[in-house]
């Protein structure tokens, strides 16, 4: 019961992760048709921004450290996203082989620079003490970051379904999902929700750049890379364009890998994910939620 | 702004689609006030011309809405200068409620008319919290006119083939809503069932094969058997 308890946390912590990053990468493919590959640059790129932000703050408290690395991490992957919005992606809508191009581009180059910049090997993050002790729950120890990156991608979750029914943005983004065409043609400049998209889903992903390193404790060159392709998978399992889609497949991934990954051999979890897509595919082609904002 | 001036004017519009020359060199004038009618057979380009209007396919040529040429603005902005549309599959937001669709046709800067809206569509009102997509066809063409009409700066409607695929009764509430909506503003209205078409509209463009045929008023057409026969074919003066 204790280890079950402890896997089912730390794969709801997981899964997390992959929310944060799914979610931007669901409504940008929903609204916009655009496949970022770019995606886990916002991811790495702000997980360094935070990380390096926390350390030159050195003398305050631990935990103000980590909430300044947070914010940095956040405002970092929503400038990234919206300067590759802007510069590279909005010339080449509707080139689709040309924005995969670029952004798989980018997400290479990016990881060369931090590589170059950082070195290869993971960074230590230091965390505050509370959030290196555990919480029992269920008779098992469950480490507090799973608990933190959980509650924070509740609040994400909370605040994006928030955006997306109760305001005009929102709406517009739904609409959008749906038909844009038809939302241009009501008057509406798409191009500007465009925007506000991929900068919403850069700072999802630089919020799971900070938590990223808080859950695995470093900070890593190729972190961002390995779990953009499992928030594909939730993007796809979840339904494209559907934020809620997005939360139920990433918790359900997350914890699949996890149990598989423990009761089975090394990489069957992984491996387990990759077949779970191809299930839905075959029995559920547009995923749990279809394409609905 | 002389008032006889018209109120849109397409000059010498070019659309080609893939490999096909969809509109070759349309020219016609709407002028302000009343619903003019723009008719023809199955694929001669009317759906076209008014997707043309809004700049929803690549086009050359003129469009002057006022006399201001409106050729290289992007949709929201041709739009914004007080054009509502309607297309032909209606595309409302089947996700969204009835009130989040009309909501979202609200335009900043313009009165919005839901009184008249739902004095036209009562049935609207009622169904406001009902997601779109689980309306019958009747009911999305409402909230698909609803959406054209809620901005009373709106100059001009386009209204591609409102009728389409509904029941009589249906048919008669929205050519009673448009003659309504035909007070307040200016309609250029595609339309295949030409009783409908001969009841609303003054005005008549023909377009044959991607062009202009015939342009004068409905009466002139339908009044003379061989001419509607030339322009609009047999099969459809015979179901007139």
């Amino acid at each position: 019961m204790t280890t079950i308890a402890l896997l089912l946390v730390t794969g709801l912590g997981l899964g997390a992760l992959y929310f944060l990053i799914a979610a931007g990468l669901s409504l940008i493919w929903g609204l916009m048709r655009v496949l970022n590959f770019a995606h886990g640059a916002f991811f790495t790129v702000a997980a360094y921004a935070g990380w390096s932000a926390a350390k030159l703050a050195g003398g305050a408290d631990p935990s103000l450290r980590w909430l300044i690395g947070v914010v940095v991490a956040i405002a970092v992957g929503g400038l990234f996203a919206t300067l590759t919005e802007v510069v590279l992606i909005r010339p080449l809508y509707a080139r689709h082989v040309g924005q995969v191009l670029v952004t798989v581009g980018l997400a290479l180059a990016t990881i060369s620079l931090v590589q170059g910049g950082f070195g290869s090997d993971p960074q230590r993050l230091a965390l505050p003490a509370w959030m290196t002790n555990t919480t029992s729950m269920l008779g098992a120890n469950v480490p507090n970051t799973r608990l933190l990156v959980i509650v924070v991608a509740a609040l994400v979750f909370a605040l994006l379904l928030f955006f997306l029914r109760r305001t005009r943005f929102g709406l517009i983004v739904r609409a959008g999902v749906e038909n844009r065409a038809m939302v241009q043609a009501l008057g509406i400049d798409v191009q500007r929700a465009f925007t506000l998209v991929f900068a919403i889903g850069g700072m999802a992903a630089g919020l799971a750049g900070m938590l990223g390193a808080t859950y695995y404790g470093t900070v890593d060159p190729l972190r961002g890379t390995s779990m953009l392709i499992f928030a594909f998978i939730v993007v796809i399992i979840g339904g494209l364009g559907s934020v809620t889609g997005s939360a139920v497949a990433a918790i359900v991934v997350g914890v699949v890998q996890q149990f598989l990954n423990f009761y089975g051999a090394a990489g069957v979890g992984d491996f387990s994910v990759v077949l779970l897509l191809a299930i839905v595919l075959l029995v559920r082609p547009g995923g749990f939620a279809g394409s609905s904002a | 702004m002389n008032p006889a001036a018209p109120l849109l004017e397409l000059r010498d519009l070019h659309v080609y689609l893939a490999e096909s020359h969809i509109l070759q060199g349309v020219s016609f004038a709407v002028r302000r006030g009343g619903i003019t009618g723009l008719l023809g057979r199955n694929g001669v380009g009317k759906t076209t011309t008014l997707r043309g209007v809004l700049g929803l396919v690549p086009r050359t040529g003129a469009v002057l809405l006022e006399g201001r040429e409106t050729s290289a603005l992007a949709v929201h902005e041709v739009v914004r200068l007080g054009v509502g549309y309607v297309p032909e599959d209606r595309d409302v937001f089947g996700g969204l409620t009835v009130t989040e669709n009309l909501a979202l046709a609200e335009r900043a800067g313009s009165e919005h008319r839901y009184d008249l809206v739902y004095e036209l569509f009562p049935e609207l009102k009622q169904r406001g919290a009902q997601k779109a997509g689980t309306l019958s066809g009747g009911q999305q063409q409402m909230v698909a006119l609803a959406r054209a009409l809620l901005n009373a700066d709106n100059r001009i409607l386009l209204v591609d083939e409102p009728t389409k695929g509904l029941a009589p009764l249906v048919v008669r509430h929205v050519v009673d809503a448009l003659q309504r909506a035909a007070e307040v503003t200016t309609i250029l209205l595609v339309e295949q069932n030409l009783s409908v078409a001969h009841k609303l509209v003054h005005d008549v463009v023909v377009l044959d094969q991607g062009r202009v045929s015939f342009t004068g008023t409905v009466d002139e057409l339908m009044g003379d058997p061989a001419l509607a026969r030339r322009h609009l074919g047999l099969a459809a003066v015979g179901s007139h």
